[in-house]
């Protein structure tokens, strides 16, 4: 089995709100991040695959595919919009980036053609990631 | 509407922390000669420093209140208490009594923040990577409870 990786940013705001709580539980809970207009990151996203490497091309996939659907899936979906208003996938979801990223591999898991998603994992900032394997009790890790 | 949180998903929290100690390896149990064999510049009688950064991986469900697997405040004060404001601007041989017997090299660092860590009651702890420096790194995940990176 091999891994390949492929890294897209993109930048896009958010904001943490759960119209459930009263303004001072999401002030308490969420801090800054509940600031009503939002803040950006400049998001690095990492898909990773798994997969045999085809014998006649030596490739698991090919990557302009995989940066094709990277394109299409993601960027025109996130970047530079505010994830909370302008992303359908994320409505009635706060976009933490545990959700981002389990949404970004739901939107990409039946787009990779040729071997299997393994991995997505979604920087916030520098310091901030999280890893998606997708559905729990699925393919070993 | 309550917002739905992804629980059937396999997700994993992961956050850096730097922070900056000397130390100094030298085992008790080796003679001068096999110390400086051992650890080299390393053994340096007078210790020397790194910039360290530890990754600190956290797993469980998603709180459907706040999407998140855990607060990150709540992770950056446990991570503090326990690791950060003991180690920071210290000479771990010295000043931290866990390496008094205990050489502290970054794989036994990497076991004790690990310890350190494991009692965080809002999520389970998966993995410590600390990087010494920006060249070389540790990870450890537990005894019998490794999973792969």
């Amino acid at each position: 089995m091999v891994y390949i990786t492929r890294k897209i940013e993109f930048s896009a705001s958010h904001l943490y709100n759960n119209p459930a709580l009263s303004p001072e539980e999401n002030r308490r809970v969420f801090g800054k991040c509940n600031n009503p207009h939002g803040h950006g990151h400049n998001y690095v996203l990492e898909v990773t695959v798994a997969g045999e490497p085809d014998p006649r091309t030596g490739m698991v996939l090919d990557l302009k595919e995989l940066k094709r659907v990277l394109q299409d899936e993601i960027m025109e979906r996130m970047d530079h919009r505010f994830l909370n208003y302008e992303v359908s996938e994320l409505a009635g979801k706060i976009p933490t980036c545990e959700n981002i990223a389990a949404t970004i591999w739901t939107l990409l898991e039946s787009k990779i053609a040729r071997g299997r998603l393994h991995r997505v994992r979604l920087y916030e900032t520098p310091d901030l990631f999280v890893d998606c394997y997708g559905e729990k009790n699925g393919a070993a890790r | 509407m309550t917002p739905q949180p992804h629980n059937a998903m396999d997700l994993r929290l992961t956050r850096r922390y730097p922070f900056s100690a000397s130390h100094r390896l030298h085992s008790a149990h080796l003679s001068e000669a096999e110390n400086q064999r051992a650890y080299g510049k390393c053994n340096n009688p007078y210790g020397h420093g790194h910039n360290y950064v530890v990754e600190v991986a956290v797993s469980g469900p998603v709180d459907p209140a706040t999407g998140m697997i855990a607060n990150l405040a709540d992770l950056d004060s446990f991570v503090a208490q326990q690791v950060l404001e003991p180690f920071d601007r210290t000479y771990l041989n010295e000043q931290v009594p866990d390496f008094r017997d205990v050489v502290p090299t970054t794989e036994n660092l990497c076991i004790e923040i690990f310890r350190r860590l494991r009692a965080f009651p809002h999520a389970k702890l998966e993995r410590v990577l600390v990087e010494e420096t920006g060249l070389n790194k540790f990870e450890y995940s537990g005894e019998s409870q490794g999973s792969e990176p």
